[in-house]
């Protein structure tokens, strides 16, 4: 395999691992609004994902800069092509990122409400809108031959597009309230599994229904055959039907971890239909950018490999560790109904 | 300015990259230098066992955390804007200027991230000394990002460890990159700009306890924290930021003749610390000025009897080298934004020495003139630290990749300026938003008439 190659399954790997991880907490601030009874409730649901949300969010980070470094072309015109839709996601982005930090800020009701809002409004949007931008870079979009997008904002909305996006939205949902069965306790528990059982038919069916036109879509529009981009869809759809089944039987450990293949599977799907290609365009399919043709030279792509290969081992350790410190579960009946106490202050702590 | 009324793509990219990034600037250096400020005090809590050293780790940490979230929230603009609106630019450079990003990414923000999300959240899950440990990562992560993002930046004022390959800039030696000798001053620059805007924040909020009388012998600690850093940190910067220039001189002479509006070429060149009137080719000489001889010799070449290149000798050698055009930057804005910097420094520098003195003379809790002077300071930070990257990147004009691709060839051609537009007035927005929420917080947290940390439901450090 070719340095290309590996920097394309490299940028694969962080879009799965942001969708696997994010994809869990943009569920939790999905169902911000509709599991929690009251506002300790609340509180327990932004703590069960208070400590890991930032260093998931990363990801994202540094799929766009390992694009940015080792295919500059297709940086360069994703980031421009898909304008609105990239100031969508920040705009999303950043409310999301507020919120967290905000919202406990005060005790007033409204003042809550509105951070409670916007992470659960940037959740849905961020999830939404990259199903549908990462969907576009297999449907195809016009280019001209310099590799410069020429349609404009709606071209982005077609029925694949929007069912991929409808895709993302419902799975991570299905994906987070299952996380939330995991951390939390008592009353939440058990209504988060409600809602997970309720989310399971339709996250099942429209994840199942959106990979399967994925690989259809590889064939008519990307030039590929069924093969390759029907296993991980096979698999995906394995999982994700799994998942729902194991949600019923109150398997919670082996659901979540099923949901996660399923997302895995799901993304695998997408880029595995993508290769060799970058970005598809259409209708002049000439003007697609490959992975070849937009790649760094040589030189670059393996002082990054050398940095990846130091870095991201480090990174699954000190990322696995911090779930660990964190695996207890938050909120129920055996704490105290305040957001602040699940964690109690460090001023109770021995030392004081 | 012409720059702001104007209304083609390359001008409203442009304005959005200064307001973004100065933007995302406000809050950085901050997190940058009280990051370690607290993470000394949690140390001295853990040493101690002194309560007050906790109370003040709680109190500042409160304060680093709101700051933290819009840096991050704003950063992530940043790292999307080069391609969403130089896409030339991102296509030119990504071999080159990518990496580093990248590497940031990696290397410091997901250390950055996670181990933050332990410190919040830690205090009772991990032992002291490892949540201790948590935060101290979290501050070497966070100046390792610095670090790259200023390589990146530097590589833009002076490129090094590259080749043109079919139109592209190819990357040939990674240690050239990462150790230009621009991006390790800049760095440096920056590094102390973070701890000044720390410890005279700091001190402005402790100053701002003594005039009320809260809590004043906890906050004496503090004070004298921030005053030990302060002192020399401030004058490091005075010194630090005067042999940058030299730097600057042999990479960017034009953006050294442009910051002292110095038309001829001169030598020995007097520093002209105020003037009137100077700034056109029209209008060379200053209607009124005052000036201190060979200064400016020293500044930008290290030697007293220097030579420096004038405006109108550079723009001849740059048209020979580049073909006609217009090579200097808005000279009137590059003068003032350096003077501002420099003036903001020294002032900074005088209020660190002033407070010292007081708090030696065990006066400082008293000196009420001297406590209002130091809120009023806690904006000069701001102040220069905008002025120095208006300087830094206004005075690289017209260039966005110094000597190699000019900025009006650099933006994204598929970006209408519509789309321009409607993403300006969306930033501006949402930023002002920001701000404001943030002020808010910030009074309010930073605010001696708020009932004590410990009677607080929710802990500074242990937040949702």
């Amino acid at each position: 395999m070719n340095f290309e190659i590996f920097w394309f399954c490299v940028i694969a790997f962080f879009w799965a691992g942001y969708f696997v991880l994010e994809g869990f907490d943009f569920g939790v601030g999905m169902l911000l609004p509709f599991v929690p009874r009251d506002d300790a409730e609340r509180g327990a649901m932004f703590e069960s994902i208070g400590p890991v949300w930032d260093g998931n969010e990363v990801w994202l980070v540094v799929a766009g800069g390992a694009t940015f470094a080792a295919f500059p072309a297709w940086y360069g015109t994703m980031f421009s092509g898909f304008y609105l839709a990239f100031l969508l996601i920040l705009v999303c982005l950043i409310i999301r990122v507020v919120s967290f930090e905000w919202r406990e800020k005060s005790k007033d009701h409204r003042w809550r409400h509105i951070w409670m809002w916007a992470n659960t409004i940037g959740s849905a949007g961020i999830a939404f809108v990259f199903g549908v931008g990462l969907s576009n870079l297999l449907h195809g979009v016009p280019l001209d031959s310099g590799g410069d997008y020429i349609g404009n904002f709606w071209n982005l909305f077609t029925g694949y597009t929007v069912v991929g996006g409808i895709a993302f939205v419902l799975v991570f949902a299905f994906h987070g309230a299952i996380y939330l069965t995991l951390r939390t306790s008592g009353d939440l528990c058990a209504r988060a599994q409600t809602a997970a059982l309720r989310l399971a038919p339709p996250a099942v069916l429209v994840g199942a229904g959106y990979v399967i036109w994925t690989v259809a879509v590889a064939a008519d529009q990307n030039d590929k055959n069924v093969f390759p981009p029907a296993l991980p869809a096979a698999i995906a759809i394995a999982a994700f039907a799994l998942a729902a089944v194991c949600a019923y039987r109150q398997r919670s450990g082996l659901s979540f971890t099923l949901s996660a293949v399923g997302t895995l599977g799901m993304v695998a799907t997408l880029f595995t239909s993508l290769y060799p290609r970058v970005m598809v365009s259409s209708p002049d399919f000439a003007n697609s950018l490959t992975v070849t043709g937009s790649a760094s030279a040589h030189y670059t792509l393996a002082v990054m490999t050398v940095v990846a290969a130091i870095c991201v081992p480090a990174l699954l350790i000190y990322q696995g560790w911090t779930y660990h410190v964190f695996r207890g579960r938050v909120g129920g009946e055996d704490l105290t109904g305040d957001t602040g106490a699940a964690t109690a202050a460090p001023g109770d702590s021995p030392a004081t | 300015m012409s720059l702001l009324v104007s209304s083609t793509t390359v001008d409203l990219a442009r304005v959005q990259f200064a307001t973004t990034s100065i933007y995302h600037f406000l809050f950085v250096p901050l997190t940058l230098g009280l990051g370690p400020l607290v993470a000394v005090m949690q140390t001295l809590w853990l040493r101690s066992k002194d309560e007050r050293w906790l109370r003040l780790t709680r109190f500042f940490g409160t304060l680093l955390l709101i700051n933290i979230a819009i840096a991050v929230a704003t950063g992530l603009v940043q790292e999307f804007e080069f391609g969403m609106n130089w896409s030339v630019y991102s296509r030119f450079v990504g071999n080159v200027f990518g990496a580093p990003l990248a590497i940031e990414g990696l290397a410091a923000f997901f250390v950055e991230s996670t181990f933050l999300g332990l410190w919040i959240f830690g205090w009772n899950r991990l032992s002291p000394r490892i949540h201790l440990a948590t935060l101290w990562v979290v501050v070497v992560a966070s100046w390792a990002s610095g670090y790259f993002i200023l390589v990146a930046n530097s590589w833009m004022q002076h490129p090094v460890g590259y080749k043109i390959v079919n139109g592209q800039a190819q990357l040939t030696s990674i240690w050239a990159l990462l150790s230009n000798g621009f991006a390790l001053r800049a760095y440096l620059h920056v590094i102390l700009a973070g701890l000044i805007f720390g410890t005279i924040v700091m001190l402005g909020i402790c100053c701002w306890h003594f005039l009320r009388g809260r809590d004043v012998d906890m906050f004496l600690k503090a004070a004298k924290l921030a005053l030990i850093v302060a002192v020399p940190v401030t004058f490091l910067q005075l010194i630090v930021g005067n042999r940058f220039g030299e730097a600057v001189t042999s990479a960017q002479s034009m953006k050294i003749a442009a910051s002292e509006a110095q038309w001829k070429t001169c030598q020995p060149c007097a520093f002209s610390l105020f003037q009137i009137g100077g700034f056109t080719e029209q209008d060379q000489t200053p209607s009124f000025s005052i000036t201190v001889p060979r200064v400016l010799s020293y500044m930008a070449t290290g030697s007293f009897d220097g030579q420096v290149q004038g405006l109108s000798e550079l723009q001849k050698q740059e048209q020979r080298t580049y073909g006609r055009g217009n090579y200097m930057p808005n000279i009137e804005v590059i003068y003032w934004s350096m003077r501002t910097m420099a003036y903001a420094g020294v002032l900074m520098f005088l209020v660190a020495v002033l407070g010292a003195w007081l708090y030696w003379r065990k006066k400082l809790e008293r000196a009420r003139w001297f406590l209002r002077t130091a809120m009023v300071a806690m904006i000069l930070p701001y102040i220069a630290a905008t002025a120095g990257w208006v300087l830094t990147e206004m005075g690289r004009q017209p260039w966005i990749v110094q000597g190699l691709l000019k900025t009006s060839q650099a933006n994204s051609p598929s970006v209408t300026t519509t789309w321009l537009g409607i993403s300006l007035g969306v930033f501006i927005a949402l930023y002002v938003v920001l701000l404001v929420v943030d002020l808010v917080l910030m009074r309010r947290y930073a605010n001696p008439g708020r009932p004590e940390p410990s009677e607080e439901v929710s802990m500074p450090a242990v937040t949702y």
